[in-house]
């Protein structure tokens, strides 16, 4: 398997998919200790990033994420538009014009992704936000990639289960950035929106690599 | 030419409201809106924010003033998507203050920094505390501070005493000043501290300032004053 323009595409497409499934789920989280627009804006960032693809379809994987960075800070509204938007802004400058991405390489952008949302959100890990889903998959990718040994998919892998692991942890957490945050303690016992559709973001990359 | 405006809210009803009521006393400078989604929704666009930024663009530069938080994260995004052109920069201020004090700057010939910092002041006039507060204290104290270069006291003689539209004057003239002005202690380039004087008829305005213009700077607050502001 080769991370290429075909691979990104499927991933995106995989995300689109993965949004509509969980679309009741992420309203229903956000519900809780947002304003319940997550899944919806989500749904339709994704699905409107289909459209375009479809309309120039993109020849790097770079070019594929930057369509989706554009398309996603345009169409999803709330504080994940921009949010998403420069993550896959800062992966696809990282990834330039390369055809074929190294697991090094995927490892990078993911790093370049979360370093995007930390510059624009100014959240910390601990902030139950999506740094908290980032953070350790973007970690966790850059460990597999180190290895050596590691093939493409096993780097998918750990980013994937890294970022569900993040998000699962951001239950307890209290929130200190965005609206939930004005919830204070009450935002705990409640899965941060952001963080749980990040996973599904980085679990889809595995299914387009699979 | 002024320097340009761009208002990013998430409601297309409050970026357009606040560009009219910015636009009142600010006839010359353009004031740009993009309050939400491309189809109408409650929310950000970078679409139409960077179609603003695109017809604001000029010679002069670019102040954008935004609301909640994603405003900001958008209209960051904006510039980045842009190349993070030259001579635009985001204000940090209240939208509705912060545009009406930086659509006065620029009416009065503000370059894009001034036209920023007057938006920013309107933050440190909500306290009655202006910003500039702690250098002038420090001068005071030290062995070669020196006092204000200039000033003046002069009285209202106009029936409705300071309101909107003097002290949108008074800040827009002295922001496009090299001078650091004080009207009874406050910011004289914030338009929301001369309001919150509150000063009426008969009050006495102290007009302190420091910097290469700061007699011209009290000779305009004092003309102004004197000439009861055009008014009756």
């Amino acid at each position: 398997m080769v991370l290429d323009a075909n691979w990104a595409v499927k991933w995106l497409t995989l995300c689109a998919q993965a949004m509509a499934e969980n679309r009741v789920w992420l309203i229903e989280l956000d519900r809780a200790i947002g304003d319940s627009d997550h899944g919806e804006n989500m749904d339709r960032g994704f699905q409107a990033v289909l459209d375009k693809l479809a309309e120039v379809p993109p020849e790097t994987p770079g070019a594929a994420l930057k369509l989706t960075a554009m398309t996603l800070i345009s169409k999803v509204g709330g504080a994940a538009g921009p949010l998403y938007g420069t993550a896959f802004l800062r992966a696809a400058a990282s990834l330039g014009d390369t055809v074929e991405v190294e697991p090094a390489a995927f490892a990078g952008a993911l790093l370049a992704a979360r370093d995007g949302i930390v510059a624009r959100g100014k959240a910390e890990p601990g902030d139950k936000t999506m740094v908290d889903a980032w953070t350790p998959a973007a970690e966790a990718a850059v460990a597999a990639a180190a290895d050596g040994a590691g093939s493409v998919l096993e780097v998918l892998v750990a980013a994937a289960e890294a970022a569900e692991a993040g998000a699962a942890a951001t239950d307890p957490m209290v929130a200190r950035k965005g609206r939930a945050s004005y919830l204070g303690e009450r935002s705990a016992g409640h899965r941060d929106p952001g963080a749980a559709s990040s996973a599904l973001i980085l679990r889809a990359a595995v299914g387009a690599a699979a | 030419m002024t320097v340009s405006l761009v208002v990013v809210s998430h409601s297309e009803k409050i970026a357009d409201g606040a560009a009219e009521l910015a636009a009142q006393m600010a006839p010359d400078v353009s004031i740009v809106a993009a309050g939400g989604t491309t189809d109408g929704r409650i929310g950000t666009s970078l679409e139409k924010v960077m179609a603003a930024l695109e017809q604001a663009a000029g010679p002069d530069g670019v102040v954008i003033l935004t609301d909640l938080g994603s405003a900001v994260m958008t209209a960051e995004s904006a510039l980045e998507f842009a190349g993070e052109p030259d001579g635009v920069v985001l204000a940090d201020a209240p939208l509705v203050e912060g545009l009406v004090a930086a659509a006065v700057a620029a009416q009065g010939g503000a370059d894009v920094h001034a036209v920023k910092r007057a938006a920013e002041a309107v933050y440190g006039s909500a306290t009655g505390v202006p910003p500039s507060s702690s250098i002038s204290a420090v001068e005071e104290g030290s062995v070669t501070g020196a006092g204000p270069e200039f000033t003046g006291d002069f009285e209202l003689i106009n029936q409705a005493g300071m309101h909107a539209r003097p002290a949108a004057k008074i800040a827009g003239g002295l922001s496009s000043l090299d001078a650091r002005v004080t009207v009874n202690g406050l910011d004289g380039t914030s338009m929301t501290a001369l309001m919150t004087l509150a000063a009426g008829k008969g009050s006495v305005l102290h007009v302190e300032a420091w910097g290469v213009d700061a007699e011209r700077a009290v000779n305009y607050v004092g003309g102004l004053v004197q000439a009861g502001f055009g008014e009756p």
